[in-house]
């Protein structure tokens, strides 16, 4: 079957800037896996380590969003559009970590906790704010 | 790598940072990539308009924020009706540095710009951008600029 597999903006410059891909495949997921045998920077940005596809990766087939339809396993047919489409997430840290950690910066009741220095997250010192 | 924020859009963001304190606001930004670069390349983009979008985390919108794929389509309608691209997005951090956290990490998508905005007791403070690397490993900064 001859699908159509759009690819957002912000994959495509791992997709040689292409806004969309034509692929051959009977399932969504031979279409994701056929994506990705031919653009691999792709993988990582579409699915977790574990080989299931991230929360805020979402895909239609036409109009149909297959989280409600048969998810990957989605059969497609001659000239069906497979569309990626992000949802986006975000949020700071909880303000309380288990036993042990510390948070990276909390503001509770008025009192003003430092955050730590963390260069994974950007932050090069531990300044008061 | 540089955001251009237009004045009027630099003050919608911390407007609606401070009008939806203590929640996490969340909005999309429109413009234009000016000069092209990816991560650690010079690159230049404007941001001209934005577009506040609902939160949808209504179970912990304190320390969460949310934009579903329908806002996210909403979003990128809105950007080729006015002839602008759907650069990225900014949210705030009620009571926390405006600096990516491992969650914003772990949930963002490459090429796009992430906005945070500080807001301490309902006051905006702080205003950073950052782009995620290819290997999802952290984010670079942008440089904002006012225009």
């Amino acid at each position: 079957m001859a699908v159509k597999v759009m690819i957002p903006t912000p994959l495509r410059s791992y997709a040689g800037k292409r806004d969309h891909v034509e692929v051959a495949a009977k399932t969504v997921g031979e279409a994701l896996s056929s994506l990705i045998a031919e653009h691999g920077d792709l993988r990582r940005h579409l699915y977790q380590d574990d080989g299931r596809l991230r929360s805020f990766v979402n895909v239609y087939v036409n109009d149909d969003d297959i989280r409600y339809l048969q998810k990957e396993a989605t059969p497609l047919h001659d000239g069906d559009t497979v569309s990626i489409v992000p949802s986006i997430a975000g949020g700071t840290n909880p303000c309380h970590s288990g036993p042990g950690e510390e948070p990276a910066f909390c503001v509770k009741d008025g009192e003003k906790r430092i955050p730590r220095a963390n260069p994974a997250l950007g932050i090069k010192d531990a300044v008061e704010r | 790598m540089r955001l251009r924020l237009l004045t009027d859009v630099r003050q919608a963001i911390r407007e609606h940072g401070a009008h939806g304190y203590p929640h996490e606001v969340c909005g999309a930004l429109l413009g234009r990539e000016v000069a092209a670069g990816g991560n650690g390349l010079a690159g230049l983009r404007e941001v001209t308009a934005v577009l506040p979008l609902e939160n949808r985390r209504d179970d912990s919108p304190r320390n969460r924020f949310s934009v579903t794929a329908e806002d996210v389509l909403r979003a990128e309608r809105a950007a080729d009706e006015r002839s602008l691209e759907l650069l990225g997005w900014y949210h705030s951090h009620p009571d926390h540095p405006a600096r990516p956290s491992e969650f914003d990490r772990e949930h963002a998508w490459p090429w796009y710009s992430y906005v945070i905005l500080s807001v301490a007791q309902r006051e905006p403070g702080e205003m950073t951008s950052w782009r995620l690397a290819d290997d999802r490993s952290g984010y670079a900064a942008e440089c904002i600029e006012v225009a």
